[in-house]
């Protein structure tokens, strides 16, 4: 495959709450930011990620499109997916040859709506979404299932909102509470409230580009190794829910355990999300995760997968990691699996 | 372009204004094997499955291939879904002939759809973001403007919408899958329709339709019965709004189509393309892109339509299967249009088969007129 990396990320300052920003105002500024990163005003590919139930509306992509900057017209497509997956057909369509820079984008307003109960209109029409099973219902079904101990979860969001609050672009959280002040205040047993991903708003932008072209832009590209994606059943009930094969299978194509992992951007928007993941990508104790504080810090819904390749790309492109995982999900209960590679040295010598 | 690709299997269902009798995962499995049977293979061939349809909206389903992964034959395998709204169904080929172009997979199903009955998608299209006005009720109302402005500036009769309306549904009887199948549909008929968004007669729209269509794309050396090989493919985007566009025969539909001719090395459309499928949702539609996709010269492309080149047996012919205005799944349409050109060039396209296809343009456009996906598919190696 054609060598591909990840030149420039950029990122809103995240909010819990809707500050008036339309999404075209919330992109402006992190497109802006890449292009200047890069010196490039065109791109040879450009494809985002979004989800019009989060507007109530159709068509949120087309007013995006005001904020890249589109003519004379650009080649660009969108996926209704997180912008993990627009990267994905980025990095697809770079492989071609004929081009050799992608602009890729996500952005989401969680706070318009109620994300817990769109997602229910994410199951089948017919046989799921009549029982009214919303977002944090079903994954408590997946907490049950792996009956991961509380004071590891409680370990895991106290660890995230820490290092959200060391991260300029995520919430400010508190701490979770310890000990008796825990109660018995379950938001769906057995998830509390703290283990579920704040409702955000925001964007993110990666600029990827390919060979000699990466190496013009970036000083030390973040080259994605390996990146790879697959689904699992639909229904609930035709998974063993305490076990993510599709992350597993994902991990294994794209070659995680093909070398040390310094760091993993996990796409957690539950704190039992994180033991599961970490067995399924075989991501020993030491593997540092979601640095960045993770979603369970920042959550804007379809840009959450894009920051965690671009964190993970971050902190190759910084030089303070040499070889990073990035994870992103869809669906109900991780139906749907993303996991990329990204390395900075290894490439160095290939042309 | 990246490596070759073909495509080797198409799939459609019967469109109609309502399929009562399946789900929306029966309805896309429908055409999926279809599609399958037509290149001889199963799901277990396929490596990846990319899914694409209009707004969500349309079915009040959010985000349907998290739900539709089963049906297709995608658990354990890479699953995708486009929307660029109503070029949505050309841009899912366009992706799923990357992943092949791109070396990264052997064999992908694409599969398109839209069951309108679900619900209202004029409501749907009418809806607007908070604190924009929403200044049109469905598509014709954004289009009809746009329209007038074709006939001002060319100066075209006003019989040539009425013209494309009977050409595309005398197709139609010749296509098994059309939704729209009016025995002894003529000018008076049409006429005789009320208007809908001045000048658009009842009769000059695109049906809803329930439908789904599939393909099935293979790298060159997983290539299985008939190919129709792609020879370009090509997509373009400009905003809805900004100063200097012009709506009437949008740029960016200028350049797709320049990209497109470049990489199949057409220089003269109207001579060197067999066939056409055209996403012509308006009547008038057919005039304005014949002008866009430079089949005919600038206010020139009604002289066409009059003169019956684009029919069936003319000499440039559009829309041989009865095209978007017989039969509109919406998600789908693009879809067809691009499965419909590959079936001509692989001389499976039945009654309406236009003689010795050779190379064909697939079409979709959508939003504001502003987003564009085309490919050239032909029944030779590129």
């Amino acid at each position: 495959m054609r060598d591909v990396a990840v030149v420039a990320f950029a990122q809103t300052v995240h909010t819990g709450h809707d500050t008036g920003l339309a999404e075209p105002e919330l992109l402006l500024p992190v497109i802006d930011e890449v292009k200047r990163a890069t010196g490039l005003k065109r791109f040879g590919f450009t494809v985002s990620g979004s989800c019009d139930y989060l507007a109530g509306a159709p068509f949120s992509f087309v007013s995006a499109l005001d904020a890249v900057g589109a003519w004379p017209p650009i080649s660009e497509s969108h996926v209704e997916m997180d912008g993990a997956f627009a990267l994905y057909e980025a990095w697809v369509r770079l492989q071609h040859g004929d081009i050799d820079t992608a602009l890729v984008y996500g952005f989401g307003k969680s706070s318009m709506s109620d994300i817990r109960e769109i997602m229910t209109l994410q199951l089948d029409p017919y046989y799921l979404a009549p029982l009214g099973l919303d977002q944090v219902s079903y994954a408590a079904l997946q907490a049950a299932a792996v009956n991961a101990d509380r004071a590891a979860l409680d370990e895991i969001v106290r660890r995230s909102r820490a290092d959200g609050r060391a991260n300029r672009y995520a919430l400010d959280l508190p701490d979770p509470p310890t000990g008796k002040n825990t109660g018995e205040e379950f938001e769906v047993e057995p998830l509390r409230p703290y283990d579920v991903a704040p409702v955000t708003d925001g964007a993110a932008a990666v600029v990827l580009a390919a060979g000699d072209r990466a190496r013009e832009l970036a000083g030390r590209p973040a080259w994605i190794t390996g990146i790879a994606h697959r689904a699992e059943p639909h229904y609930l009930g035709m998974r063993d829910l305490s076990r993510s094969v599709s992350a597993a299978e994902a991990g294994r194509a794209a070659g995680v355990d093909k070398g040390r992992v310094d760091v993993a951007e996990l796409h957690t928007q539950f704190s039992h999300e994180e033991p599961i993941l970490r067995e399924a990508l075989g991501l020993s104790g030491d593997v540092t995760v979601n640095p960045s504080g993770g979603p369970l810090a920042a959550n804007p819904v379809m840009a959450t997968g894009l920051i965690r390749v671009g964190e993970a790309a971050r902190r190759i492109l910084d030089g303070s990691a040499g070889r990073t995982v990035a994870h992103a999900t869809s669906g109900p209960c991780l139906q749907q699996n993303l996991v990329a590679v990204l390395e900075g040295a290894v490439l160095e010598t290939s042309a | 372009m990246g490596n070759r690709c073909a495509v080797i299997g198409v799939g459609q269902t019967r469109y109609q204004t309502r399929r009562r009798d399946v789900s929306l995962a029966g309805l896309v499995r429908e055409a999926a094997l279809r599609a399958l049977e037509d290149a001889g293979l199963t799901f277990a061939d396929i490596d990846a499955v990319v899914i694409g349809k209009a707004p969500d909206l349309f079915e009040g389903v959010m985000m349907p291939e998290a739900y539709l992964a089963d049906a297709l034959g995608a658990a354990g395998k890479p699953v995708m879904r486009v929307h660029t709204a109503g070029s949505v169904g050309g841009s899912t080929a366009l992706v799923g002939a990357s992943l092949v172009q791109g070396g990264v997979h052997g064999r992908v199903l694409v599969v398109a759809f839209e069951k309108q009955s679900e619900s209202n998608a004029t409501w749907a299209l009418t809806t607007h973001l908070p604190f924009n006005a929403s200044l049109v009720v469905g598509a014709g109302g954004y289009f009809a403007p746009h329209i007038r402005e074709y006939m001002r500036r060319s100066g075209a009769p006003d019989h040539v919408g009425t013209l494309v309306a009977v050409k595309d549904r005398r197709n139609a009887l010749k296509n098994p899958y059309a939704h729209l199948r009016i025995p002894g549909i003529n000018r008076e008929m049409v006429e005789s329709t009320p208007m809908l968004w001045e000048p658009i007669r009842y009769l000059e729209t695109c049906p809803s339709s329930d439908g789904a269509c599939a393909i099935v794309l293979a790298a060159e050396d997983k290539v299985t019965g008939t190919p129709a090989w792609i020879h370009g493919t090509a997509m373009r985007s400009e905003p809805i709004m900004v100063a200097g566009r012009d709506v009437v025969s949008p740029r960016a539909g200028r350049d797709c189509a320049a990209d497109v001719y470049r990489q199949a090395g057409v220089t003269d459309p109207r001579r060197e393309i067999d066939v056409a499928e055209v996403y012509v949702p308006f009547s008038w539609y057919e005039p304005m892109w014949l002008e866009n996709l430079g089949f005919a010269a600038e206010g020139e492309g009604w002289k066409l339509t009059e003169a019956g080149s684009t029919a069936l047996d003319g000499d440039t012919p559009w829309n041989a299967s009865g095209g978007v205005l017989s039969s509109n799944p919406i998600g789908a349409s693009g879809l067809i249009r691009f499965a419909e050109a590959a079936l001509q060039v692989r001389g499976m396209a039945g009654e309406h088969q236009v003689e010795g296809a050779r190379l064909a343009l697939g079409h979709a456009y959508g939003g504001g007129a502003q987003f564009f996906a085309m490919w050239i598919v032909g029944s030779s190696k590129p």
